[in-house]
């Protein structure tokens, strides 16, 4: 492992590991060619490291298959050039092409879960990795080398866990298992698609903070593929920002953060999240920006011939019922939902005659929660967040501890009695792919929570999912099509429509952004807080991402293995964190300012050598 | 490891005595329900010319005026510790395991199958291993060419396979591969240890038409589970580590699918151990499926009743074999402390 590789290293960083030129990547479809990379051109220097940025759609991850020569065999035509590390990868033969895979250039994947093979030790694949390359190495070498290589990137107990399964890791632990793949012929370029996205924060850190260091240490180059900015800016020397096929800016990473050129950039970078912004900031600027957009509009529609738009004119706010808002602030009165040591458990069955054990999932939380405010709740997977947000919402039955809703107590109410209840607390879930009924027109799905509370006239219901559609930044006449014609973001929005027809009091978003484009996601917490504004909601918001929870919440509750670690008004938790995990939890999120980013990165090595 | 065994035998234990229960009920109970008497249910066993005494005599003998629940027991007994019948002034001894007497041939029922098993175990672990070997290379083929002449043609023949019936196919082979062309010898069970040569000679025309039915499926399964396994993750990690196709396909991508088949693989083998009727039929051969259908035909219950036992045994055993395999082939199946 510690050997270097052969040649002087000054030699070897004269030339670019890759070099990318003029790449054209197509797919021929029934409607015409698609052209999924159009015109790509960049170089990364032997040791380097390049990120390329897009959203989903914009054409990196076909860039980074085409890199490794993976779209062979399927139809998409590749002209331009390619070349890795001496391969010309459009024109090798297959077998020139294999030689390289892995040995030149290794590709860490998105999905540690699924891009390991269920059914082989690690240590097998890990040596096969090898000897595919060196089949003069013996298999006790490759072994010993796959220990090392594990021990490389921080698995511990590297020579027991070489004979574990990828299911007995954790997904972190089977990333840095991927990573140590690519590590088994010391290739001279890293290509890392995706690699934290589905990763908890604190683990995305340590993952980035591992690439780098590899990076330095063994003078590779890397190329690090992302949707997110914040992702790149601490790892990086130069970006790429692709859009639609193109490579709309690309230049030093210091210099496209801070002062992007072309509009795209800007409104990209505008839109991620930051963590610095409080909640207070963020309200201020949707809020002029939404005055803004009105006093434009109507001076459009002053304009205008008032009979040509008819009836259906541009009222600012036609789904009216809703009581005005109230001020979060002042005197607040009795909360509006109150949670006391709640808790949940599950049976886990294994051991001997799969006996059941209890799992506490959730162990004792308590807050309250006040009308027109949110209350975010931040926590990695497994912390008890979803089954906390359940339990307010009585899809599951708090096993201890009471929750109250507006003075009555919904604890243990059966579901009989629960319905008009229903009415009054609604959810926005995660997945807009898989929440929607993919055989119900969007209308149908909107219309239906109000035909089960007793609309019977489906005129009314066709004219108030209508209206609330066109609320939500949808056209009316969507209401007969189905979700699969609609985009992840316009997806979210229908799930947001359909909370909305019964005129909740509380909405429940459970990772309402997490699965969409940084843009996108802007766009749709734009959507809630004006809905906020306009009806009065008060949200509990659930998230990983603790930027978004910023900008969203009031007040924000910190979860770590079912308990609260802190509760409190979430500027003061922001810029104060009074838990060591809260902090840790700071230190770990994503920054847009490569110099920030890189000092973070020496602060989590610093608290990380103190924690051993 | 050991608890998983044990308590999977322990689940095929109870499996065998509950199927032994339901189908005692099955053959002793439900003709009641229907209306038959004790004397109808005698009158079976008495033979030829069933005079009032003799049915009452056998009724006594049997104990069909027992309360079920006593029958059952008998019968329970029977098979751990033999059974005694009195036979006018004979007494017939059925010796443990005693799975019933039949009363037409005189003929104790374990015995009769365990001499028939030969046969129907040679059928079926031959065509077996026919079916699973080449179904699934059919299968895996026609994934990797997807869309070839090759691909369409073994899809074709095997949904032609999947719908003809064996005593089609069967006939079919024996009209024209054997009396016409002479291709196959006559079909014939020779004891694989009197003439090795002989049994395969004489086993392979069975072999092959009870094999192409079941390869068909295997073929089609094995298909589409391979279609949906190189889609994987894991497969484009095992490209991009610049395996070759070859390797890709036959380490990589072929073992999981093949967990799926191991299953089903237990289940169909069992059950044509537990009698290949329609292919022991068709060429005459005297296995436990062809035993069947003689009892069915001559209302033979005690028959009837011993070979539904031990057909449900060997499902039981091939299926705990597959269980005890199973986290052998994956391992998130076997369990930790």
């Amino acid at each position: 492992m510690t050997e270097s590789p052969s040649g002087s290293p000054a030699a070897a960083s004269a030339a670019p590991v890759v070099r990318v030129d003029d790449l054209h990547v197509t797919f021929p479809t029934l409607d015409g060619d698609v052209h999924a990379v159009d015109g790509l051109s960049f170089e990364v220097p032997a040791g380097g490291a390049l990120g390329i940025v897009g959203e989903s759609g914009s054409g990196k991850s076909v860039t980074s298959l085409a890199l490794m020569g993976l779209h062979r065999g399927s139809r998409a035509r590749i002209t331009g050039g390619i070349e890795v590390v001496g391969t010309d990868v459009v024109a090798a033969t297959d077998r020139k092409l294999r030689s390289m895979r892995g040995n030149d250039i290794a590709m860490v994947f998105q999905d540690p879960m699924q891009s390991l093979h269920p059914q082989y030790t690690i240590g097998n694949q890990l040596v096969e990795a090898l000897r595919v390359h060196r089949p003069q190495v013996s298999r006790a070498q490759a072994r010993t080398r796959a220990i090392e290589s594990l021990e490389r990137v921080g698995i511990p107990e590297p020579a027991k866990r070489v004979n574990s399964y990828p299911h007995e890791f954790s997904g972190g632990m089977r990333q840095r298992v991927l990573i140590a793949m690519g590590l088994m012929c010391d290739p001279k370029v890293l290509l890392a698609d995706e690699p934290t996205t589905a990763l908890d924060v604190t683990v995305q850190a340590q993952i980035l903070d591992l690439l780098d260091e590899l990076r330095r240490d063994l003078d590779m180059g890397l190329i690090l593929v992302s949707h997110d900015l914040a992702v790149v800016a601490g790892s990086v020397d130069e970006v790429v920002v692709m859009r639609e096929g193109r490579a709309v800016e690309r230049g030093d990473v210091r210099r496209v953060l801070a002062e992007p050129e072309h509009p795209y950039t800007q409104a990209l970078l505008a839109a991620v999240p930051r963590v610095e912004v409080s909640r207070a900031e963020r309200r201020a600027r949707d809020r002029a920006e939404r005055a803004e957009r009105a006093r434009r509009e109507q001076r459009r529609s002053s304009g205008a011939t008032a009979e040509s738009v008819g009836s259906e004119s541009a009222d600012p706010a036609p789904f009216s019922a809703f009581e005005p808002a109230t001020p979060a602030t002042g005197d607040r009165g009795e909360p509006l939902l109150r949670v006391r040591d709640v808790a949940q458990s599950f049976k886990v069955r294994g051991g001997l005659w799969g006996r059941a054990t209890d799992f506490w999932a959730v162990k004792g939380v308590s807050f309250d929660l006040y009308k027109g405010e949110t209350l975010g709740v931040v926590g990695e997977s497994g912390s008890g967040k979803s089954t906390l947000s359940r339990m307010v919402m009585r899809l599951l039955e708090p096993t201890k501890g009471t929750v109250e809703f507006e003075g009555q107590d919904i604890t243990h109410l059966s579901e009989r009695r629960l319905r008009p209840l229903r009415r009054d607390v609604q959810m926005v879930f995660q997945n807009p792919y898989s929440s929607l009924n993919p055989r119900m027109t969007i209308g149908q799905s909107i219309g239906t929570a109000l035909r089960v509370q007793g609309e019977g006239n489906p005129r009314t219901i066709r004219s108030r999912v209508q209206e609330l559609l066109e609320r939500v930044g949808l056209e009316p006449n969507h209401y007969n099509r189905f979700p699969h014609a609609f985009s992840g973001g316009q997806r979210q929005r229908i799930a947001i429509a359909r909370a909305l027809i019964l005129k909740p009091r509380l909405i429940i978003c459970d990772e309402p952004v997490s699965a969409l484009d940084v843009s996108t996601q802007d766009q749709v917490l734009r959507l809630l807080s004006e809905l906020q504004d306009d009806f009065g909601l008060t949200y509990v918001f659930v998230a990983h991402d603790l930027a978004v929870v910023r900008q969203v919440s009031d007040r924000v509750a910190v979860m770590r293995k079912g308990e609260v670690v802190e509760l409190g008004d979430s500027d003061t938790i922001y810029e104060n964190p009074q838990s060591d995990y809260t902090r840790q939890l700071l230190t770990a999120a994503p920054v847009l300012d490569p110099d920030e980013a890189r000092e973070l990165r020496s602060e989590r090595v610093r608290l990380r050598s103190r924690g051993d | 490891m050991l608890t998983y065994i044990l308590r999977r035998l322990g689940a095929g234990l109870l499996l065998l005595a509950v199927v032994t229960m339901v189908t005692f009920a099955i053959f002793y109970v439900v003709p009641r329900w229907a209306g038959r008497t004790t004397e109808q249910l005698a009158t079976m066993y008495v033979g030829r010319a069933p005079t009032p005494e003799a049915i009452q005599a056998t009724i006594e003998r049997l104990g069909l005026d027992q309360p079920i629940v006593v029958q059952f027991g008998e019968f329970v007994r029977g098979i751990f510790f033999g059974a005694q019948y009195q036979f006018g002034r004979d007494t017939i001894e059925c010796s443990a395991p005693c799975f019933g007497y039949s009363f037409q041939t005189y003929q104790e029922v374990f015995p009769e199958i365990i001499s028939r098993l030969p046969v129907t175990a040679s059928l079926a672990i031959g065509a077996g291993v026919i079916w699973l070997v080449g179904g699934v290379a059919v299968g895996v083929v026609s994934a990797v060419w997807k869309g070839s002449l090759f691909d369409r043609l073994a899809m074709g023949i095997a949904l032609a396979g999947v719908s003809l019936p064996i005593f089609f196919t069967g006939l079919l082979a024996l009209a024209f591969l054997v009396h016409s062309w002479g291709l196959f010898a006559t079909p014939r069970y020779v004891p694989f240890s009197q003439d090795p040569l002989a049994w395969a000679q004489g086993m392979l025309l069975p072999w092959l038409t009870l094999a192409f039915l079941h390869a068909a499926m295997y073929a089609r399964q094995t298909r589409a589970g391979m279609l949906e396994t190189l889609n994987e993750d894991y497969i484009r990690t095992a490209r991009a580590k610049g395996l070759s196709e070859r390797k890709v396909v036959l380490k990589h991508a072929l073992r999981p699918t093949l967990t799926p088949i191991v299953t089903i693989f237990g289940l169909d083998l069992g059950l044509v151990l537990g009698g290949a009727v329609l292919t022991e039929q068709v060429f005459s051969l005297n296995g436990i499926g062809r035993y069947a259908v003689q009892a069915i035909t001559q209302s033979d219950l005690p028959v009837i009743l011993g070979v539904t036992l031990f057909g449900a045994f060997f499902i039981v055993i091939c299926n705990l074999l597959v269980d005890l395999v199973y986290p052998l082939i994956d391992p998130r199946v076997r369990i930790h402390n």
